[in-house]
């Protein structure tokens, strides 16, 4: 095995370096960086050509200047790794240094949430197979397949952005809004349940007309102006979870398991208000880290308390409950935040801006305020990388899921009587992970270089800015640190995705052939 | 059907159930038919199928096109170059080259059914509009066929030959493979941008496709790895076949529907790639016009002249979804385990049909 590592990690390298030799060479030759400054009529321009041929070492000729290149990234493994520097002379791991976590918040929320969406929708289609939900789907994924991310982009600036910010200067709903909301919501979750004709219509009345009185309070309270959930409804929602959290990990019938998820639930009552005084006197990352370990060990702490037996389970469900609920608690946080945030007046009440990382007008200090304004500029590119990429998740995750309810495993697990939850979920679902998680891998890899048009419409300076820059203005070495770091994670994520293939299926054995 | 035995119907049917129906409807019929029978029961990919075969016609006949020596005539009385006046009668206050595209009748208080001088408006120097969006779906749909093309024969060529030759030739030819991937195709285009100037569409099409090959050669290679044991090879081989023959006779044809479909989703992906490129400027530069560029050059003005934005984009997404769904309706008709969902009507006649044979 470790011998099948070592051969695979060679002949990485040997491909690193024949593509990055040729690319060096390539875009050495696509343009001159001293174009600008030959016409130039500055009196120092002959100086500045001295200095950047200097800086840039542009008298060596390509060829033997990549090497000098390679030179400084092979110090990598000393751990003096050297870039070079770009025109403007700054070094390049500096901005790249500051590109790469960018890059990262843009498209790490995004891809979660496409993979989060995807294959909760792949699977719904896949259990209902050519149901009238299925063909929604497989036409809105098709769709999405279809759809340029610059032309959703603008789309979603004009009506997300400018109409919502519009809206909130008069949060009424009209009437005519209601009633359509209402009802496309009801067809959407009548599709999904599905049934018989009966009990079709009773979900579409029992949602639509929830809906609509949800609205309507909504519109009257101003909510959207004051938004906040407050302890009650935290604890609705939390116990909600908590049903839900248990189904689909362990079964209702489960009684340890359903009393340490209500547990939690109830916990997160009791601790709302000494939360809301850690939040207002002690805000920052550190107490949400302390937060999310102090919710981890109750959760372990509740799960033993209830649990006799078979006790990993019920571990298991308390601990997704406690994480989920916290993420409740502090989302209710954030709406609370919402209206001082949208008093200041750097945002004036038009708080979704269509573009720019932060708000640099937002006077800095105040913890929550700046967390909100990083979460509310990463909406609108989150919201069209989604759209996005979530349709591929759809279609993989139904494909391999009917595949997996095919085997003949499946037909024993169903004629042994074991019901169906546990069919789904033990035995189909966590067959279905194993191609969907070597996907993940790879597409976490491609994206960190791969959002240019995102970054280039929402006006981000990440890796993709960068790399656009680089192009445009012939800096070398900013193009090779964009492009090496890029393509020597793509190669590693498909090492990685082969090794977890054959460590999650041990039908499959790397190494051989 | 002609062919169809009555005596094997019956035995089939009375196995009953879906087997009896399925086996009814295959019998007696080659693997092509088959194919091409699933294929049409598929309405989504049978409607973009028209659709797409409808527009090529329409969007390559509206415009005076050069066939070498020989100027062929469009249909439409504008042309990308010609520049008639700014029209504001009929605009809203302070707009200028808005359309007169007119679904409304007059009775509705519209200007009646019809297209109008200029059905997508103009653009800021007054050219029109619906023929520009026409250059543009022009230029697109040849860059996706272009790219197909390319993409598909070296795939093809480089999955068979690497996975049917195996040993070294396999491991050389996927390193290159990997090479390939590793290398971004904007950096080859501006490198020939910067020393040739702008080749044009037709070369921006060629190297896109030679960059355009690497997925689907590793499809066909997985594909060619498995077909290469199979039986039949092995008898083709004592039969005393070469190896081209055994290649091209006997393996290609039952790896063809993996290519098919895959190409069909590598033009899919072409169009879109090719409108992206456009967008950020490495693609087809002015004064050419495609899409992605008319996009990239109207997109603020969407809050005031949103036609400029709309029409391109709704031809790119047309075309894009049609593509993915002929694309869908071959995997379906190619996939030997695909089965289609049996309506109650089926079923209820598959019963009289037992009973009788009964």
């Amino acid at each position: 095995m470790l011998a099948y590592i070592f051969r695979r990690l060679g002949v990485l390298s040997v491909i690193l370096f024949g593509s990055s030799f040729i690319l060096y060479n390539l875009a050495a030759i696509s343009g001159d960086p001293l174009e600008g400054l030959r016409t130039s009529t500055e009196p120092n321009a002959k100086q500045q050509m001295l200095a950047l041929t200097r800086s840039l070492q542009l008298d060596v000729p390509p060829p033997l200047r990549y090497f000098l290149w390679l030179k400084g990234i092979l110090a990598g493994f000393t751990g003096h790794i050297d870039f070079g520097k770009t025109r403007d002379a700054q070094l390049v791991t500096s901005v790249i240094a500051t590109a790469i976590p960018t890059t990262i918040r843009l498209v790490f929320f995004a891809t979660i949430t496409a993979i989060v969406l995807g294959i909760t929708i792949g699977i719904v289609t896949a259990l209902r197979q050519y149901s009238r939900f299925d063909y929604a789907m497989t036409f809105v994924s098709f769709l999405m397949f279809s759809l340029p991310i610059f032309w959703v982009a603008v789309l979603l600036k004009e009506f997300l952005a400018i109409q919502f910010n519009n809206f909130l200067a008069n949060p009424q709903i009209p009437i005519k809004w209601i009633i359509g909301l209402s009802i496309a919501t009801g067809i959407i979750w009548a599709a999904i349940i599905s049934g018989d004709r009966k009990r079709v219509w009773q979900i579409f009345g029992v949602v639509a007309v929830g809906n609509a009185a949800l609205l309507t309070l909504l519109s009257v309270t101003s909510w959207f102006i004051k938004p906040g959930l407050g302890p009650i409804v935290v604890f609705g929602m939390s116990i909600g979870i908590a049903y839900g959290v248990t189904q689909l990990s362990t079964g209702l019938q489960n009684k340890a398991a359903l009393r340490s998820a209500q547990t939690m639930a109830v916990i997160a009552l009791v601790l709302y208000y000494p939360n809301q005084w850690l939040f207002n006197h002690h805000a920052g990352w550190f107490l949400i880290l302390a937060q999310l370990i102090v919710t981890i060990g109750i959760a372990f702490a509740v799960g033993l308390k209830f649990a006799k037996i078979d006790r990993a389970p019920t571990i298991r469900t308390a601990g997704i409950t406690g994480f989920l609920v916290g993420i409740i608690t502090l989302l209710d946080k954030f709406m609370q935040t919402w209206n001082p945030y949208m008093s200041t007046d750097a945002i004036n009440f038009r708080p979704i801006p269509t573009t720019g990382q932060v708000n640099s007008l937002l006077e800095p200090g105040n913890f929550w305020f700046t967390t909100l304004d990083i979460l509310v500029h990463m909406i609108l590119p989150t919201i069209a990388l989604t759209l996005i990429s979530f349709a591929g998740y759809i279609r993989y995750s139904r494909g391999t899921l009917l595949e997996v309810l095919n085997q003949d495993y499946i037909r024993t697990a169903r004629a042994k009587g074991l019901n169906e939850r546990t069919v789904i979920m033990r035995h189909a679902f966590r067959n279905t992970m194993i191609p969907l998680t070597t996907i993940m891998v790879v597409d976490f890899a491609g994206l960190i270089g791969g959002a240019i048009i995102t970054e280039r419409v929402f006006g981000w300076i990440g890796m993709g800015t960068l790399f656009n820059k680089a192009i445009n203005s012939f800096d070398l070495n900013l193009l090779m640190a964009v492009f090496f770091i890029t393509a020597s994670l793509s190669v590693l994520a498909n090492l990685v995705a082969d090794l977890l293939y054959s460590a999650l299926d041990p039908r499959i054995r790397a190494g051989k052939g | 059907m002609a062919r169809k035995n009555k005596k094997a119907v019956e035995t089939t049917t009375q196995d009953g159930g879906e087997n009896a129906i399925f086996n009814k409807e295959t019998e007696g019929l080659s693997q092509g038919q088959i194919v091409l029978r699933r294929f049409v029961r598929h309405r989504g990919a049978m409607t973009s199928l028209f659709v797409i075969i409808g527009l090529i016609l329409f969007v390559f006949s509206a415009l005076d096109q050069k066939i070498g020596p020989v100027k062929v005539p469009g249909w439409w009385h504008y042309n990308t170059e010609d520049l008639p006046e700014l029209r504001s009668e009929g605009c809203k206050e302070g707009l200028v080259g808005c359309p007169t595209f007119s679904l409304r009748p007059k009775f509705l208080g519209g200007a009646g059914f019809g297209l109008g001088e200029h059905p997508f408006g103009q653009d800021d120097i007054g050219r029109d509009y619906f023929a520009l969006v026409m250059r543009g779906a022009q230029r697109s749909i040849m860059v996706m066929f272009v790219i197909g093309f390319i993409g598909g024969t070296l795939g093809t060529i480089v999955g068979a030959i690497s996975g049917f030759y195996r040993g070294w030739i396999d491991a050389v030819l996927m390193r290159f493979t990997d090479f390939i991937i590793t290398i971004p195709a904007i950096i080859i285009g501006s490198v020939v941008g910067y020393h040739f100037g702008n080749l044009g569409v037709g070369f921006l099409a060629f190297y896109l496709g030679l960059f355009a090959w690497t997925g689907l050669s590793r499809l066909v290679r997985g594909e060619f790895l498995t077909l290469r044991e199979r039986e039949f090879v092995d008898a083709a081989r004592v039969a005393g076949a070469s190896n081209r023959r055994i290649i091209f006779k006997h393996i290609l044809p039952n790896a063809v529907g993996v290519i098919i479909v895959s190409v069909t989703l590598l033009m899919s992906g072409a169009i879109l790639l090719e409108t992206a490129l456009s967008y950020l400027g490495f693609g087809v530069v002015a004064p050419d016009v495609s899409l992605g560029l008319l996009i990239s050059q109207y997109q603020d003005s969407f809050t005031t002249r949103p036609w400029l934005f709309w029409y391109p984009g709704l031809f790119i997404i047309t075309i894009a979804l049609s593509i993915n769904f002929i694309g869908d309706g071959l995997r379906d008709a190619f996939d030997p385990r695909q089965r289609r969902r049996i309506t109650k009507k089926e079923r209820e006649s598959a019963k009289v049909v037992k009973k009788v044979g009964a």
